[in-house]
């Protein structure tokens, strides 16, 4: 028997549905455009004052003070104007869900615990309403991440959520959008449960200790198993080949994981369950990067001493304790900055990613450096998940995901004037701003 | 996380459905309660003071006396004996008051067994030691309307509280507010979005059923109240052997919404059962005092400013369920230009940390001005709930209720760093941050103790799941706090 039927249709639509990571040609003929005078805020390096960046086949072709508009460019005028990054948000269920408490539109979370082979590309909508109303606050491009949480969560912890895509927040298909299919594996990393939701009386009960351990250590031996297997598959596929052996496409999913060529964005807050995810990463050779991390700032040397980077759960964020100080969650990013611990904000939402720049803000206000509170929304977020090379500066080569603001693009009054994805001028026109609009003709009533 | 970024549905249904979690219902009251001194005389001084009703004085001066402001002004004398606050380079605002809040209740804030819990009080249940006050006091929030949930059509009754951390739950209660009353409309109090497939129905389970079940319950508080007023009339004519009707708890607060003395502020969404609302109570000639939520107040805008109702609305939430989908952030700006009250409200203790931030989102979403922005948090709300001859600006005679910002408010990087209830400092954050450290000391030589007691209870015959969970349970008025959000 060489393969299953079952083995077959996977391989199928695996065939069907798996994008070759590939950059996608731009629909749109190639342009020029240069945005003068403006202050420009490239993140690499000091900002410049009545500068010219040119944007070219998509790519920033020049920035500075000593550079020609080249002839036949698109001008803009950016006397008074300020040029950053487009933002990044590393943590979103964006394209994945549009109106959260109907599930028929939501497509965050999979059913089951093991889901190491479901992509987050593969379910993103190109058109939903949330990516223009987050464009509009700046947001270049982001990760949708399944199994992350926020609004739209459904069911219980995934151990293997599935793979984070990150996408710009432009396109006309997906082709359009995407930056990396797969930029990280989701782990939501157990958590020792002293309570129970109970369904059938909406109520908490309280659970043993003793039986709260045994499932949580069950559920690390499970995650355990999983990547052990793999990598004895990825041992036997490398042997045998596909004749003989069944393909398993969970397993599949996980091989580039243990090969370290695939980070694992766990979700934990407690400081225990980040300690033992460390340890377990550590364990086995894999490259984890930490979502929420609510209790990151107890850990922040061991974070540091692994060169684990933090993606931190949103500063608009309720301590963790009744005796937590009551500013815990605006101050722990300016002590991961003290720390030298990298991170990034992230909204962990669909419909408030366009609180990133808020939340970057309110940790400025808590002790943050600006100019850290800066990049954690642009050139962070983009290294910790290797795509620094293309995104996040205002560098040439790297991709034109460029903003033009009236001000600090953090501040909760900044309008954001111009934006660019993949160097086209998009608009930042959407469904609130329609309604806006209209309601604000609407003939007075009688 | 526990945050409404983050919450999960699961919780919010529980929330909103749950029988109520068993809760320490006497716990509430400190044993020994410190009777409050006399308020001191505060001069905050050289202060950028946001009036809200007569516009910003720069490096001004708030003299404070018996808890109410004495004196606004850019010279203004003080007594010696005053204690100084100097404010240089600060900013001075009105306390913020929140229209639409759940902290300080203990335990569920649904009592969502009957499609008309009028017989429910928040104020019954108050908790004075909800760590959620201190926390919101921290955020510059004064002033907090606790609200019920919104699982009925008609919900439980709500009181304004003043948020005087270290008092007991007696001395909360903003002292001769009007009481109120929870309506919800939609798909709440219909039961839209949990129960699932299978399970028993309340009703209503349609947004008619929602109307009816209103104008049932005033049809019935109208006749109950014909045979009051009857009685009363007899008996006032000195009429003998006159049996009095049989007191309905049920009703009596519904009389009250009839006769003016409790306001109504109904949870709603969607522009055609903001109409329907607004028919019933003509239709019963009772006035509806807030919208809460009104995410498509701004559609029907208009008609809200001909009826003279307040509207108490999100900043930029949207999204969360099919009634919100239309939800806009310009909502507070587009209903302020057609001439209605509007608030800007929390429904959440985190999001209630910082209104003010909340509040300037409509400079950017609708070009509300800075005093326009202002008033969303401070005046306004102060309307809408009738108390605004004693907070919402900063004018002599006002409560001395004041929070004082190192920026200016309505900017993301604005940190509260005093707030006054009253004429007393409640909220200190140099004081808060001084106070860490002995907190932490104490908090380990208390987890000491704890261990050692243990230790000496440990008998051979201890199971082990007796022992105890070593991690904290989430706080169950994070729960209680989202329930009435969606």
């Amino acid at each position: 028997v060489k393969f299953s039927l079952l083995a077959r249709i996977g391989m199928t639509s695996a065939t069907l549905l798996v994008f070759t990571g590939t950059t996608f040609a731009q629909q749109q003929p190639a342009t020029t455009i240069a945005i003068t005078h403006a202050k420009i805020f490239t993140l690499a390096g000091p900002p410049i004052d009545d500068g010219v960046l040119v944007i070219k086949d998509g790519k920033i072709a020049a920035v500075g003070t000593n550079v020609d508009v080249p002839s036949g460019a698109q001008v803009i005028d950016g006397k008074g104007l300020q040029v950053y990054p487009g933002l990044f948000d590393p943590v979103t269920q964006i394209g994945l869900s549009e109106v959260s408490a109907v599930s028929a539109t939501v497509d965050t979370t999979e059913t089951g615990t093991i889901n190491p082979d479901a992509v987050a590309a593969d379910a993103v909508l190109p058109s939903s309403e949330h990516i223009p109303v987050t464009r509009a606050a700046g947001i270049t491009e982001a990760l949708a991440v399944p199994a992350s949480g926020g609004f739209d969560s459904r069911g219980s912890a995934n151990l293997f959520g599935g793979q984070a895509s990150a996408i710009h927040l432009a396109g006309w298909t997906i082709n359009d959008m995407l930056i990396k299919k797969s930029v990280a594996m989701v782990i939501d990393w157990p958590t020792i449960d002293s309570e129970t939701f109970d369904l059938a009386t909406f109520t908490r009960k309280p659970r043993a200790y003793a039986d709260a351990k045994q499932e949580y250590d069950k559920q690390v031996d499970e995650l355990s198993d999983w990547l052990d297997n793999a990598r004895h598959y990825a041992v036997a596929w490398g042997h045998g080949g596909p004749a003989e052996y069944q393909r398993d496409l969970k397993l599949e999913a996980l091989v580039p994981v243990i090969r370290g060529e695939l980070p694992v964005l766990v979700f934990a807050s407690r400081v225990r369950e980040i300690r033992e995810a460390v340890e377990f990463c550590d364990k086995q050779k894999i490259k984890m990067i930490l979502a929420g991390g609510a209790e990151s700032y107890k850990v922040k040397d061991l974070l540091r001493s692994k060169n684990i980077p933090v993606i931190l759960q949103p500063t608009l964020t309720e301590p963790l304790d009744e005796d937590d100080p009551y500013d815990r969650s605006l101050t722990t990013a300016a002590e991961l900055a003290d720390a030298h611990v990298k991170f990034a904000f992230g909204s962990f939402d669909n419909s408030f990613a366009r609180r990133l720049g808020q939340q970057a803000a309110n940790a400025v206000a808590h002790g943050l450096a600006y100019d850290e509170a800066l990049k954690a929304v642009t050139i962070y977020p983009a290294q910790i998940f290797g795509l620094s090379d293309q995104l996040g500066t205002l560098e040439n080569g790297k991709i034109a995901n460029i903003i033009v603001t009236n001000g600090d693009p953090l501040e909760l009054t900044t309008d954001v004037r111009y934006l660019f994805i993949k160097g086209q001028l998009t608009s930042t026109d959407n469904k609130h701003k329609a309604l806006y609009e209209k309601y604000l003709n609407r003939p007075k009533a009688k | 996380m526990n945050k409404p970024l983050s919450v999960t549905l699961t919780v919010v249904i529980a929330a909103i459905l749950a029988a109520p979690i068993a809760s320490h219902l006497f716990a509430a009251e400190p044993a020994a309660t410190p009777t409050p001194e006399a308020a001191p005389i505060i001069l905050i001084q050289n202060a950028t003071i946001l009036t809200v009703s007569h516009g910003t004085i720069e490096h001004g001066s708030i003299l404070i006396k018996d808890g109410k402001i004495a004196e606004v002004g850019d010279s203004v004398k003080a007594p010696k004996d005053a204690q100084v606050i100097d404010a240089n380079g600060q900013f001075v605002m009105p306390g913020i008051i929140d229209c639409h809040s759940h902290i300080a209740i203990d335990g569920n804030v649904n009592e969502g067994s009957i499609s008309v819990s009028s017989i429910a009080n928040t104020a019954d249940v108050l908790n004075p030691e909800d760590i959620d006050i201190y926390r919101d006091l921290a955020g510059g929030v004064t002033t907090a309307n606790i609200l019920h949930g919104s699982a009925n059509p008609i919900g439980g009754q709500t009181v304004v509280i003043k948020l005087r951390w270290g008092q007991p739950a007696s001395k909360l209660p903003f002292e001769g507010a009007l009481p109120g009353i929870k309506f919800a409309l939609g798909e709440n109090p219909k039961h839209s979005n949990f129960g699932g497939r299978g399970s028993e129905a309340r009703y209503p389970a349609t947004r008619m059923g929602v109307e009816e079940t209103i104008r049932g319950a005033f049809s019935e508080a109208r006749d109950y109240k014909a045979k009051w007023d009857d009685y009363n009339k007899r008996s006032a004519a000195g009429e003998k052997n006159l049996i009095a009707p049989r007191r309905d708890l049920r009703l009596d607060p519904l009389v009250e919404v009839l006769e003016g003395k409790r306001y109504v502020h109904s949870h709603c969404y969607r522009e055609d059962e903001i109409l329907m609302l607004l028919r019933v109570a003509k239709e019963f000639g009772f006035k509806v005092r807030t919208l809460q939520h009104v995410l498509e107040g701004y559609k029907v805008a208009d008609e809200l400013a001909a009826a003279g109702v307040g509207a108490s609305t999100f900043s930029d939430w949207w999204s969360y369920k099919e009634e919100a989908w239309e939800a806009i952030p310009y909502n507070a700006a587009l209903m302020t230009r057609r001439g209605v009250i509007v608030s800007i409200n929390s429904d959440d203790a985190e999001e209630a940390t910082h209104l003010n931030q909340e509040a300037a989102k409509t400079i950017r979403f609708g070009g509300l001005s800075h005093d326009e922005a202002l008033k969303l948090v401070t005046i306004n709300p102060a309307i809408q709930l009738g108390i605004d001859k004693r907070v919402g600006t900063i004018d002599t005679g006002k409560d001395a209720d004041l929070v004082i910002y190192n920026h200016d408010p309505l900017s993301a990087y604005a940190v509260v760093q005093k707030t006054l209830i009253d004429g007393r400092v409640l909220f200190d954050r140099e004081k808060d941050l001084a106070d860490r450290a002995n907190l932490e000391k104490e908090k380990k030589s208390l987890i000491e103790k704890e261990k050692k007691e243990q230790k000496e209870e440990k008998k051979p015959d201890a199971k082990p799941g007796d022992k105890k969970p070593d991690e904290k349970a989430k706080p169950q008025s994070d729960t209680a706090a989202v329930g009435g959000a969606l």
